[in-house]
């Protein structure tokens, strides 16, 4: 079906469900004809995403040294002539950016846990003995995960009955909260690289991998949390814990659990996509990776050495079926499906709705009201600037009356389409942390410089275990031009103040506004309030294409 | 530009340590290790130094040091105003010749691990350790 066919039409009501139906069915998404003797599910960066949103993929996704061109370094027209996908089709619609206004109106939100409960249930009805594996940043990001502190997100995973998880965003949470969670998990809590920040040991709590029985094969899932956690987020929120690569470790632990009689090795990674490339190469006997953090969905894995790697995406968009046919202690075959979550087209799990709706239900009336409309296409995605923070760099400038903002690169927070309303939970899932303070401070232009280099570094650094994994700091009220190849404290030039089109003065001082700061004790009104208050005000927003940051050595 | 870990202390985003570029080795790391080898060729491999990639805190970063036979390694920070870290000796009744430590960084920078061996050759490892701000992942 031609996307343009329905582009007119209304979005309203059930068109767009019609829409879907007609191009989709379920059993086409779920169509797999069940092979080998175990099946791996994989879902991950969840982000709290209980409820079916919109979520745009993004437009640039640069790689640097060996991975430059490489998935998932490709996007839109180049990456659907990867993977034969036509343009406006539903497949389009899921994987790449283009068209997104008029392909959501076609085809509709993604995602809900409700949905998902119905593809886990399909799955565990061809193969009962499925493993669920959650790669992590799952009791994070929506207004009732974080007034639950991640309780809503227990309560639905616990029923949708996980073998495994690894972790990132949770550790936010503190190491109470966490403790206190994984404590009472009817589940393995895994990480290798989880240690002791003290003893500099494995730490007690998180076990580095678990033995499965299934289809007659011993398989091992060793657990890869997210490694920069007290750099990339507070960590003064969890200083008992240490994370890092660790692949030394990593190896000390694929040998240990071959000698135990692994038929086959497992890592739910929250890694990143370009780390887990480099550890397949580095670290021997690894089977598959199920990589998360970096949100990329690949439809294919993609294949270092002996080593699958597979990406699923985020935001509950999308689920990997995994199928290995393991024998004599060798994997010989491997199948892979990417679900995409067409939330029209897929049937909710009746038990799960209701229980979703019963975390939400305290909260319904917060969550639902209106703040304001957008008349833009609001998403995040893509290496420098997205609208959701454009708007949100406004907010930070006008409501905290600053020359400049900066708003954090991370990848979570699903989109809103032109026309839409935009609710107090639509906020909320853009900005909800447990460190949101929105800070006021005065800088120097030459520490201006300094964090955007350090940052462009976390991103653009040629070997992938100095990254982080998130974007570039987004930044309102200022230009600048970045180029990629260059090294740290080469990258970064040309930076000019907007309001005034002069060149930054290192040794001037200008006012910042921010959120998300690392550091204890930043104070400032939370971000989502400064937000709303500033959407509020505006009633309908508009967000005009940003052209301020000037990309070179693509 | 120059900026030192303790100027940026006070600074909004500056509470981690960081700095704006890569430290170089100085005179004084080429100075130590010239003593140390007596300006013997040092060998790739046979000592084996672990380090973090980037440096969760650069005032305390660990690291381990293993060389099996070796009499002795010696650790620099090749980019602290004073690079010695630590030499570790290993005397004939050492069942494992591995040393693992606490270093500080004033910056990214490469840490050296050099083993004088049995034989009496020299045998060099590095990595690169980066400290950085953080913040933005996500």
């Amino acid at each position: 079906m031609a996307a343009s066919a329905l582009v007119g039409a209304s979005g309203f009501g059930n068109w767009a469900r019609l829409a879907a139906q007609q191009a989709l069915s379920q059993d086409q998404l779920l169509e797999f004809d069940t092979f080998g003797n175990i099946s791996l599910i994989h879902i991950t960066d969840i982000h709290a995403q209980l409820k079916p949103i919109y979520f745009r993929e993004p437009e640039v996704n640069l790689g640097v040294g060996a991975n430059k061109g490489f998935v998932p370094h490709i996007t839109g027209a180049d990456f659907r002539k990867a993977y034969g996908i036509a343009d406006g089709s539903p497949t389009a619609y899921a994987l790449t950016h283009d068209d997104f206004s008029a392909l959501a109106q076609t085809y509709g939100r993604v995602g809900g846990l409700d949905r998902v409960a119905t593809v886990v249930n399909a799955i565990r009805a061809d193969r009962p003995d499925a493993l669920l594996l959650d790669g992590g940043d799952t009791w994070h990001g929506s207004y009732t995960c974080h007034h639950t502190a991640g309780q809503d997100m227990v309560n639905v995973m616990n029923a949708l009955k996980p073998d495994a998880m690894t972790f990132h965003w949770e550790f936010t949470l503190g190491s109470d909260r966490v403790n206190e969670i994984v404590e009472g998990l009817p589940f393995a809590a895994l990480g290798q690289n989880i240690f002791d920040a003290e003893w500099d040991e494995p730490a007690e709590m998180f076990k580095p991998y678990k033995f499965f029985d299934r289809g007659g094969a011993k398989v091992a899932v060793i657990g890869q949390a997210f490694p920069y956690m007290p750099i990339a987020n507070p960590g003064w929120m969890f200083p008992e814990y240490s994370f890092g690569i660790r692949d030394e470790n990593m190896q000390a632990m694929v040998d240990e659990v071959r000698a135990a009689g692994a038929d086959v090795v497992v890592i739910l990674s929250h890694n990143g996509f370009d780390v887990d490339k480099k550890m397949a190469g580095k670290v021997s006997g690894i089977d598959v990776i199920l990589s998360g953090h970096t949100h990329d969905a690949l439809p294919e894995p993609v294949l270092i050495g002996q080593t699958h790697i597979i990406a699923s995406g985020s935001n509950g968009k999308f689920v990997s079926r995994v199928d290995l046919d393991v024998r004599g202690g060798q994997m010989m075959g491997l199948k892979h499906k990417l679900i995409p979550i067409f939330s029209d087209v897929i049937a909710p799990d009746p038990a799960m709705t209701a229980l979703i709706d019963e975390q939400r239900a305290p909260y319904a009336t917060e969550l639902a009201e209106v703040i304001g409309r957008t008349d833009s296409l609001l998403y995040r995605r893509g290496n420098f600037n997205g609208t959701w923070d454009d708007l949100i760099c406004d907010a930070l400038i006008s409501e905290r009356e600053a020359d400049i903002a900066m708003s954090p690169g991370v990848r979570w927070g699903p989109s809103l389409r032109p026309g839409d309303d935009i609710t107090r939970e639509d906020i909320w899932n853009v900005t909800s942390m447990s460190y949101g303070q929105a800070y006021r401070t005065e800088m120097t232009g030459e520490f201006i410089k300094v964090i955007l280099e350090d940052v462009a570094d976390n991103i653009f650094n040629p070997d992938p275990y100095y990254q982080q994994g998130g974007d570039m700091v987004r930044v309102g009220g200022l230009g600048y031009r970045i180029d990629i190849t260059q090294p740290q404290g080469a990258r970064i030039s040309e930076m000019t103040l907007l309001k005034t089109g002069e060149a930054i003065d290192p040794a001037k001082t200008y006012v910042v506004a921010g959120w998300a700061s690392v550091n204890e004790g930043t104070e400032g009104p939370m971000i989502w309030d400064v937000v709303e208050s500033h959407i509020r005000k505006q009633g309908t927003v508009t967000v005009n294409p940003n052209n301020s940051v000037n990309v070179v050595g693509v | 530009m120059e900026f030192t870990r303790r100027d940026t202390l006070g600074l909004a985003l500056g509470a981690a340590a960081l700095t704006v570029l890569p430290f170089r080795a100085n005179a004084a790391a080429e100075d130590a290790i010239a003593e140390f080898t007596g300006g013997a060729d040092m060998a790739e491999g046979g000592v084996t130094l672990t380090a973090p990639e980037i440096a969760e805190n650069g005032n305390t970063v660990p690291i381990e040091v293993s060389a099996p036979g070796a009499a002795a390694i010696m650790v620099l920070a090749t980019g602290n105003p004073e690079p010695g870290v630590a030499t570790f000796n290993f005397g004939p009744l050492a069942a494992v010749q591995s040393a693992s430590t606490r270093i500080r960084l004033a910056g990214t920078q490469d840490v050296v691990a050099i083993a004088k061996l049995a034989d009496g050759s020299f045998a060099k490892a590095s990595a690169t350790v980066k400290v950085t701000i953080g913040g933005c992942g996500g």
